[in-house]
């Protein structure tokens, strides 16, 4: 990310069509068209049944493991965890070294010194053949705290050598209408994000699907985030129930689609939390394919926040590799 | 006015449910004579894979058991094999062609055999265990454990008290089950299901396919998450490339056996499929 964030922050600032205040952003967001829930269902379902088979569930897998945001985010969290959970990063099956590496490590802030250390030469942009560390901040899970503490929360995990921040959206103020407290935050964080250099960190917007009741919701804190100068929406913190699913993934994908139809300008898109098979990975693929097209399968446009999916997509790897099915016992216990 | 019969749909058990068969595909289970009796599930490789994962998750519960009421669920199998006894005499005639009273035989045997088993499940580790002899002021007591998931190609040639001899044994020290029933006598086999559905036995604990042997068995004797492989009833398959399969991950196996007294009840049968785990343990010291 360069110094050109204040583009389309001017942009967002028109689109609305004045300051961003709680009326005016009222105004714009509760102007998008509603959610047809039952389309939206049956086109993710329909997603669902896609059959993906042989070379190009190859291809599936490895597409998945490129995108893997691997996750560690527990109370119980120690520097030797997150440094097995970096082994696990740059190695995913040390059986088989063709297998790629995954897009980044999500830990806690406190934990990304230990993981930029883990990492060492292999820190770097997931596009260039390194891994990346994300980190949550903002108060995560909840996101309740003063602005002051977020904004510190962010800067630390930013000057200890975090790639990506995953901040939390103040859903009792979004779901209380008070959308210009969501949007000052998210650009305040996003300059937290800025770095002595004059870059910034990737800022993904968690906007906490499971507890914003509705997919007008959804759709508005999506378009919410953007204007506000997210890189990347993402779907939940894992830490709430129902996490990602496949129909709010792909109202979000349609939001960005839309934003990029509008923009010329391309937003990343993270579900989190729930992915634990590869089955229901390759539905995501197919869904991103279908609704963004296949550029925004890169690491910069598209992750999984996952921590047990990427054993199940090293146990289906082997099961292609050696035609026969694969156990626990032959991948890594996290 | 003439009923329309109301033929059953004999179907697959997986992790305490019932589904069809991922491939949607059936056969026909035909009696002694050739008379269509059914149609079942015809199992296909990832019935057995979905299997492995129901008998995986269920391997923590019921290993974690302890022998006395591992005693008392398997039991409780018995008594409940008694009450639906008429039903599976009905089945046995029907698809083996033999007389009641040879049916109702087998039904008993099958009830006694697992009631046997079951006896055995708060005894084994007393039998097969061992405090070791050491020259040190320290206990050393070896104990068998439970493999963990344990597939077994049922005997071909009967109905019900080939599958109790294969799958109770299995059972006893903690182990879960994937089980291929007989290809052509299956349905005692999903009646047996039903009455581990309305048991105590966990769901995932006993899973049972129907389908063709030879179509499944080498995928289970491949899988690198079973961990131990009864070939009982594979005597007229390729048994030799399944064992040599079930070596490359290091799986106990269990060679075919044929005739009336395939599986015959042994103690052999219950040890076979575990593990010794040995400890130490200081003695005290005042």
């Amino acid at each position: 990310m360069t110094g050109t964030q204040l583009i389309p922050t001017e942009r967002a600032l028109a689109l609305i069509g004045g300051e961003p205040s709680d009326a005016n952003l009222r105004r714009y967001l509760h102007g998008i068209p509603g959610v047809d829930a039952v389309g939206l269902e049956q086109r993710a379902a329909a997603l669902g049944t896609r059959s993906v088979k042989t070379t190009s569930k190859a291809w599936a897998l490895d597409t998945i493991i490129k995108l893997i945001d691997l996750t560690t985010l527990e109370g119980a969290d120690t520097p030797g965890k997150v440094r097995s959970l970096v082994a696990k990063a740059l190695t995913p099956d040390a059986g088989d070294p063709s297998c790629p590496r995954v897009a980044a490590v999500c830990v806690y802030g406190d934990m990304v010194p230990y993981a930029v250390a883990a990492l060492g030469a292999a820190h770097g942009d997931p596009d260039k053949g390194g891994v990346s560390v994300a980190a949550v901040a903002t108060a995560f899970p909840s996101g309740r705290a003063s602005r002051s503490i977020k904004l510190e929360d962010t800067a630390d995990a930013v000057r200890a050598g975090a790639d990506e921040i995953d901040m939390v959206i103040d859903r009792g103020a979004f779901l209380s209408g008070r959308y210009g407290l969501v949007y000052d935050e998210i650009v305040a964080v996003k300059e937290a994000c800025k770095r002595p250099d004059g870059s910034y960190a990737h800022l993904k917007v968690i906007l906490e699907t499971g507890e914003l009741n509705t997919y007008d919701n959804v759709r508005r804190a999506s378009w919410l985030a953007i204007l506000a100068g997210a890189d990347f929406i993402k779907t939940s913190t894992g830490k709430v129930a129902p996490a990602a699913t496949l129909p709010v993934t792909l109202l979000m994908l349609e939001v960005v689609r839309d934003w990029y139809r509008l923009t010329g300008e391309k937003i990343g898109v993270k579900p989190a939390g729930g992915i634990r098979s590869s089955k229901d990975a390759i539905k995501y693929v197919v869904t991103v394919a279908e609704t963004v097209g296949e550029e925004w399968l890169t690491p910069h446009l598209f992750r999984f926040g996952a921590s047990s999916l990427l054993n199940d997509v090293l146990l289906q790897r082997q099961k292609m590799a050696s035609g026969h099915y694969s156990g626990a016992d032959y991948v890594t216990i996290d | 006015m003439t009923r329309l019969a109301v033929p059953k749909t004999y179907k697959l058990y997986i992790g305490g449910k019932f589904p069809r068969s991922e491939s949607g595909r059936t056969y026909e289970v035909l009696s002694n004579s050739g008379e269509f009796l059914a149609n079942a599930a015809m199992a296909s490789r990832k019935d057995a894979r979905d299997a492995v994962v129901a008998a995986r998750s269920a391997v923590s519960g019921w290993s974690g058991a302890t022998g006395y009421n591992r005693g008392q669920v398997l039991y409780r199998i018995a008594e409940l094999l008694e009450g639906r006894r008429a039903q599976f005499v009905a089945e046995i005639r029907d698809v083996e062609g033999v007389s009641a009273a040879a049916a109702s035989a087998q039904v008993d045997e099958a009830i006694d055999r697992w009631v046997w088993y079951a006896g055995w499940a708060d005894k084994y580790v007393q039998v097969a265990g061992n405090a070791n002899a050491v020259s040190g002021p320290y206990f050393n007591i070896s104990v068998p454990e439970p493999t963990g998931v344990v597939a077994i190609v049922a005997p071909q040639d009967s109905s019900l008290l080939g599958l109790v001899s294969a799958v109770a044994p299995a059972l006893v020290a903690g182990n879960t089950v994937v089980v291929i029933a007989s290809e052509k006598l299956p349905l005692a086999a999903i009646s047996l299901s039903e009455v581990l559905a309305t048991s105590d036995v966990p769901g995932g604990v006993v899973n049972i396919l129907t389908g063709s042997p030879a179509e499944i068995a080498p995928w289970l004797a491949s899988h690198a998450d079973v961990n131990a492989i009864d070939l009982v009833g594979a005597g007229s398959l390729d048994w030799i490339s399944m064992q040599v399969a079930a070596a490359d991950t290091l799986k106990r196996v269990f060679t075919p056996e044929n005739g009336p007294d395939a599986a015959a009840p042994a103690l052999g049968r219950i040890t076979g499929f575990t593990e010794t785990k040995t400890v130490w343990h200081t003695k005290g010291l005042i």
